[in-house]
């Protein structure tokens, strides 16, 4: 049934979908509306499932972490500050195997204080043993929460997953979103079956004791990787399951306009739609330019950017977040995946932009055609980010830094 | 207590079946593992306990666990969430058709670092939510587990790692929080203090809770011969004593209203028990002696008041 529904409904009725049968909640712009709505159908009864709000997300996770692990199927979503609040459980959830789905709405990391969108809260839960599927658009959003059920409690995997979203332009945006019929999610999505509850007292079960060799925490940390690694083929298995059933498929990454592409950029969440209209057009002008948008984070599909992106001449990745003292997250992590590929890419090149909801336009997305293709012909080896400020960011951040400062101050 | 029905009247009447194993990596004397012994006792074989980094954590230590329960380890701060996803799950496998025995309960387990510190925001929410469970402090006044650092619990003018007495300070210059009036601010219905030298009450006590649903809190003394300084063969004689010379009041909260369970007609002076460990030692140097009387005095005034109220 179709719907116009913003990306927080249809995280919730993605849940709604999976038949959650518990919810932590507590509330951060802008993914309130997200908890806002399943309390409400819990409350009336639309739901079967216990709701709690909690005092803080640290507390939350704690909460959904231990009745995933009691056999129930949690949910929870929050964003930015109330993630790095809440990390520290996180990593305590992947290590004891939970599968808790919750959905991320991406925001910017202060300070400075900031509402609007950016990577930088999913990336930093990046090696805490979650699965991560980013979402561009709402369809994307509710589709992404029965799939990371499927996935992250497949007993090959039994690892909890972030669905990422983008705030503001996701989060509070609206579009025709298809919700499946419940007959046929619980056709996709088996009853979550959690071998050793901890509610089983004919065979107890001690949960994460505290381990003193080291060789015995390498072997649980290696068990988390191997999960993650093997989360890449059931996700195909899923996939396809969705596919038949759902009607929609989705692959790891998207690749659009690769072929006979000497040039691609890489991108990740709802600035990949910008991306991609601007890739049109420069397509229309001849440009041999195409894009892959990453779906599946973690596992990184590494095999599939090497696929993607060999026999190219250049690759620009816009990354929305930034590892300071390095630079973007993506760009780091295919670099190493295209490290061994035989045909890679002559140069790998770092753009930072949309930092904290700052806008990109065509072009934006011109320009990295332009630095690409600058690169590859000179024989330049790019090595920091370049940052993409528009003319018009510059002249109101001087503006701004004049009022502060009482200076006229230039931002290079 | 005496005019309530119960199973235990003396000790002949704690029961026998142990769901800790002989062996635990614990210290020698430890007063925190006589209590929560005697609590398990009580609380039965139905019971999850959650658990956070602290002494009691060594009861897991992979790949042993000397529980004979279920047992879930979590981050420091956050037992009591914890606690509330498995009793929030439990409701919803109740309302499924899953079979779970009637005297489920769940125990958190911590020490005064996650109770008074670091965990205060978790369990004041959970008390908040009257959250159906069991919540057992073992009470060793510092960061046992690391070493014997400063918490909130530590008493006055005792020494630790990080409140060490010198000849400019005397130890830990502040007075020890107190977590059960903050426990009975929440409006819950049971809180207690209990002692490991007094079992009969305290099995009483975890008697009494299963009555209430919603929270139920014990505050224990846990003697730590280790950090305390003290001969861990002395463990429960200096318990009776905190108990004796008043320091450790052993009280119940019903509903908010507090009655001493043990109210003794005189005190013993405070000395006797702060001259048992050595993190008071440096008191004893005649130097600290009005330091000494104002503690004595503070203790004084604490029972004046009971025995004002209780005693009619
Ligand atoms: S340090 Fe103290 S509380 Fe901890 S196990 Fe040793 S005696 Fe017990």
């Amino acid at each position: 049934m179709k719907r116009m529904l913003t990306g927080n409904a249809s995280a919730a009725w993605g849940a709604r979908i999976s038949e959650v049968e518990y919810i932590g909640g507590y509330p951060i712009t802008p993914q309130s509306e997200v908890v806002e709505l399943l309390s409400k159908w819990v409350a009336e009864g639309a739901m079967n499932a216990v709701y709690t709000n909690y005092e803080s997300e640290h507390s939350m996770f704690a909460g959904v972490g231990a009745a995933s692990l009691s056999g129930v199927r949690a949910f929870t979503s929050t964003s930015s500050q109330g993630l790095m609040f809440a990390i520290e459980m996180l990593y305590a959830i992947a290590g004891w195997r939970a599968p808790v789905v919750f959905v991320n709405v991406a925001r910017g990391l202060g300070m400075p204080m900031i509402l609007q969108v950016e990577h930088g809260d999913i990336m930093g839960i990046r090696d805490t043993g979650f699965l991560q599927l980013h979402a561009e658009t709402c369809q994307e959003v509710l589709d992404f929460v029965p799939m990371a059920y499927r996935i992250g409690e497949d007993r090959r995997v039994m690892l909890p997953v972030a669905v990422n979203m983008d705030g503001f332009l996701i989060s509070f945006g609206r579009e025709p979103v298809d919700v499946p019929d419940k007959e046929l999610v619980r056709d996709f999505l088996p009853k979550y079956n959690r071998p050793y509850p901890v509610v089983d007292f004919s065979n107890p079960v001690a949960y994460a004791p505290t381990i003193v060799d080291g060789y015995a925490y390498m072997y649980f940390k290696e068990q988390l990787q191997k999960a993650q690694e093997r989360a890449r083929e059931v996700f195909y298995e899923a996939a396809a399951d969705f596919e038949r059933i759902i009607g929609r498929r989705y692959e790891p990454i998207e690749r659009y306009m690769l072929d006979d592409a000497d040039y691609a950029i890489v991108s990740t969440g709802s600035y990949s739609t910008i991306i991609r209209g601007a890739v049109r057009r420069l397509r229309e002008r001849g440009e041999r330019v195409g894009m892959v948008r990453i779906r599946m984070f973690r596992p990184f599909p590494r095999d599939e950017f090497v696929d993607a992106l060999s026999g190219l001449k250049g690759v620009a990745v816009f990354d929305q977040n930034i590892s300071l003292g390095k630079g973007g997250v993506i760009y780091t992590e295919l670099a190493e995946a295209l490290y061994h590929a035989k045909e890679r890419p002559r140069v790998l090149m770092s753009f930072i932009g949309g930092l904290g909801g700052a806008e990109i336009s065509f072009d934006a997305v011109r320009y990295m055609l332009e630095r690409l293709k600058d690169a590859v012909a000179s024989g330049e080896e790019p090595r920091n980010p370049n940052w993409l400020f528009s003319e018009e960011d510059r002249r109101r951040l001087a503006r701004a830094l004049k009022l502060t400062l009482g200076e006229e101050v230039i931002s290079e | 207590m005496s005019s309530e029905p119960t199973r235990y009247r003396t000790l002949k009447d704690i029961p026998k079946e142990e769901y800790m194993a002989p062996g635990t990596p614990l210290c020698a004397g430890c007063g925190a593992q006589l209590a929560l012994r005697l609590a398990l006792k009580a609380l039965g074989p139905h019971t999850i306990v959650v658990n956070v980094p602290g002494c009691v954590a060594l009861f897991a230590i992979y790949p042993y666990s000397s529980l004979k329960l279920p047992f879930v380890f979590t981050s420091f701060v956050a037992a009591p969430a914890t606690a509330q996803g498995i009793v929030d799950a439990i409701k919803v496998l109740r309302s499924k058709g899953v079979n779970l025995p009637e005297d489920t309960k769940v125990l958190v387990v911590v020490g005064d670092g996650a109770a008074y510190d670091i965990g205060l925001q978790s369990s004041s929410g959970a008390l908040h939510r009257q959250l159906d469970h069991y919540y057992f402090v073992y009470d060793n006044e510092a960061y046992g587990n690391t070493g014997f650092q400063y918490s909130s619990a530590t008493p006055f003018l005792s020494r630790t790692t990080t409140s060490e007495a010198t000849d400019r300070v005397p130890g830990n210059t502040f007075w020890k929080k107190d977590l059960f009036e903050i426990w009975r601010a929440h409006g819950v219905p049971y809180i207690a203090t209990v002692a490991a030298s007094k079992p009969v009450d305290l099995l009483r006590k975890f008697e009494k809770a299963a009555r209430f649903k919603g929270p139920k809190l014990f505050l224990a003394l846990g003697v730590c011969p280790t950090g305390w300084g003290s001969d861990p063969q002395m463990t429960v004689k200096i318990d009776k004593l905190a108990v004796e010379t008043g320091i450790w009041p052993l009280k119940e909260a019903v509903y908010g209203e507090v009655r001493h369970t043990y109210i003794p007609r005189s005190l013993k002076p405070v000395e006797e028990y702060l001259r048992t460990q050595r993190r008071f030692a440096h008191l004893f140097d005649g130097k600290h002696d009005d330091l000494l009387k104002e503690y004595q005095a503070r203790v004084n005034a604490y029972w004046e008041k009971v025995w004002s109220t209780e005693l009619k």
